[in-house]
């Protein structure tokens, strides 16, 4: 039992059956009132695992979620284009960190989850595999994978884990300008030359499969979606989600002059949900098993960050110790 | 348990862990951020800047070795927390019989 408990000190339970019972009891009411668990909360092994993993694999996409981004901030058409980029990349770099924040209040520190990462036996969004090949598709990312993002990050600000849900407020308060700065490329790309509007298409064709998918497999083959909604760690199903964005972009895709590549979407009065065209669910699980277009390229880009930031944490270590030892002997 | 001794990961990095507080403006108390690694307290402030007040969400940060807080112990929730219980006329609400007496 310990009896410092800040947010990160996490609590070892170890005094048997009867503590583990009170605790489970204790949660059970907590989780049945729709309050909050925090970290030093007795806690379900399971239920700490389910969130490291969702927290962590959500850290680990805003953070391979740079590079699409980020390789073409160079490229960006003029300098507030360019100022607008590195600011949202910047963000994405800020979601990572409050997310590896919030994970490491469960226990799991930090370097291990950046390990898991380099090592490849992290997941991240299938999204991220995908290449960006156009500055349109700066476009499309904004408004369809940030869009996406929001839809199924707004629900997780209500999350039953108290860190989580507190980081996804900070994050979702950032994602908006994300959304819409990418939906104003596309729009005045759509309003430009007709290069420029069918360079638009294009991207909204490419990525708009690949931003439904970003809401999970279908609620048949969900492995944890039950468990999570019976947590309220997750308030609506992958389904539910996916509908919902449909149903908002079908609208905005018109003020784009644009059209989205899905004949079979239409509103269905009886269910009151938006019904889209079938998934490419192959393509899914061939991604997510690292097998997408990008796969390789993001994880070496990333071992690579890592070792070429090496001397500036070595220096960073350094500075402060011999600074410690001159406060000491000052 | 503290997560900051059983860090065995990569990089050689094993700096110690902040606790961000933020004041938001002028006449509000800092109120807890999150938190983030840096090797000594100068390095975590800037850090807590660029992590915590991209747009303008600070007017003050604080950054405080999480070692360094000490909490109320969460097993002993009830105890520790009792005394005010059955307390209820600490609030001004006990106090039904002046009701609609005005400015009270
Ligand atoms: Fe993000
Ligand atoms: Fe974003």
């Amino acid at each position: 039992m310990a009896t410092q408990d800040s947010d990160h000190h996490a609590v070892a339970n170890a005094d048997g059956d009867e503590t583990a019972a009170a605790g489970q009891a204790y949660f059970d009411k907590i989780i049945a009132a729709d309050s909050r668990i925090e970290p030093p909360d007795w806690m379900p092994d399971g239920y700490r695992k389910t969130l490291i993993r969702q927290i962590s694999q959500h850290a680990h996409s805003e953070v391979i979620g740079m590079q699409p981004e980020g390789n073409w901030i160079g490229r960006a058409p003029s300098l507030k284009r360019k100022a607008i980029l590195m600011a949202k990349v910047q963000d994405e770099a800020g979601h990572g960190l409050y997310l590896y924040s919030a994970a490491e209040t469960l226990g799991i520190p930090r370097d291990v989850l950046n390990d898991q990462l380099i090592a490849g036996k992290a997941r991240y969004s299938s999204i991220f595999n995908y290449p960006a090949r156009s500055w349109a598709d700066m476009g499309a990312i904004g408004w369809l994978v940030d869009g996406a993002a929001i839809c199924n990050q707004v629900p997780l600000c209500r999350a039953s884990f108290g860190p989580y849900g507190r980081a996804m407020v900070r994050v979702c308060k950032e994602e908006s300008f994300h959304q819409r700065q990418g939906f104003e490329i596309l729009l005045e790309l759509a309003n430009g030359t007709p290069a420029q509007k069918q360079m638009a298409q294009d991207a909204v064709d490419g990525l708009y499969a690949p931003a439904l998918m970003m809401f999970g497999p279908p609620d048949s083959d969900s492995a944890h979606s039950s468990q999570s909604m019976a947590w309220n760690i997750k308030r609506f199903s992958n389904d539910e989600l996916r509908q919902r964005f449909v149903g908002m972009i079908v609208e905005q895709v018109k003020v784009l002059g644009l059209t989205l590549p899905d004949d079979d979407i239409r509103f269905n009065e009886e269910t009151g949900k938006w019904e889209y065209g079938e998934l490419d669910w192959d393509e899914f699980n061939e991604v997510l098993a690292g097998r997408g277009p990008c796969n390789a390229q993001r994880l070496t880009r990333r071992r690579e960050a890592h070792e070429n930031g090496a001397w500036v944490r070595e220096a960073a270590t350094a500075y402060a110790a011999e600074k410690a030892k001159r406060e000491q002997v000052a | 348990m503290n997560t900051e001794d059983t860090q065995t990961g990569s990089g050689g990095a094993h700096w110690p862990l902040w606790e961000i507080f933020v004041r938001s403006a002028r006449g509000l108390s800092h109120v807890h951020a999150g938190s983030l690694h840096a090797p000594d307290a100068d390095m975590a402030l800037r850090n807590a800047r660029d992590l915590y007040t991209r747009r303008n969400e600070g007017v003050s940060l604080w950054v405080v070795p999480a070692s360094a807080i000490i909490a109320s112990d969460p097993d002993a929730k009830g105890e520790f927390f009792e005394s005010p219980q059955g307390k209820d006329y600490r609030h001004a609400t006990y106090y039904t019989k002046s009701e609609g007496v005005k400015h009270l």
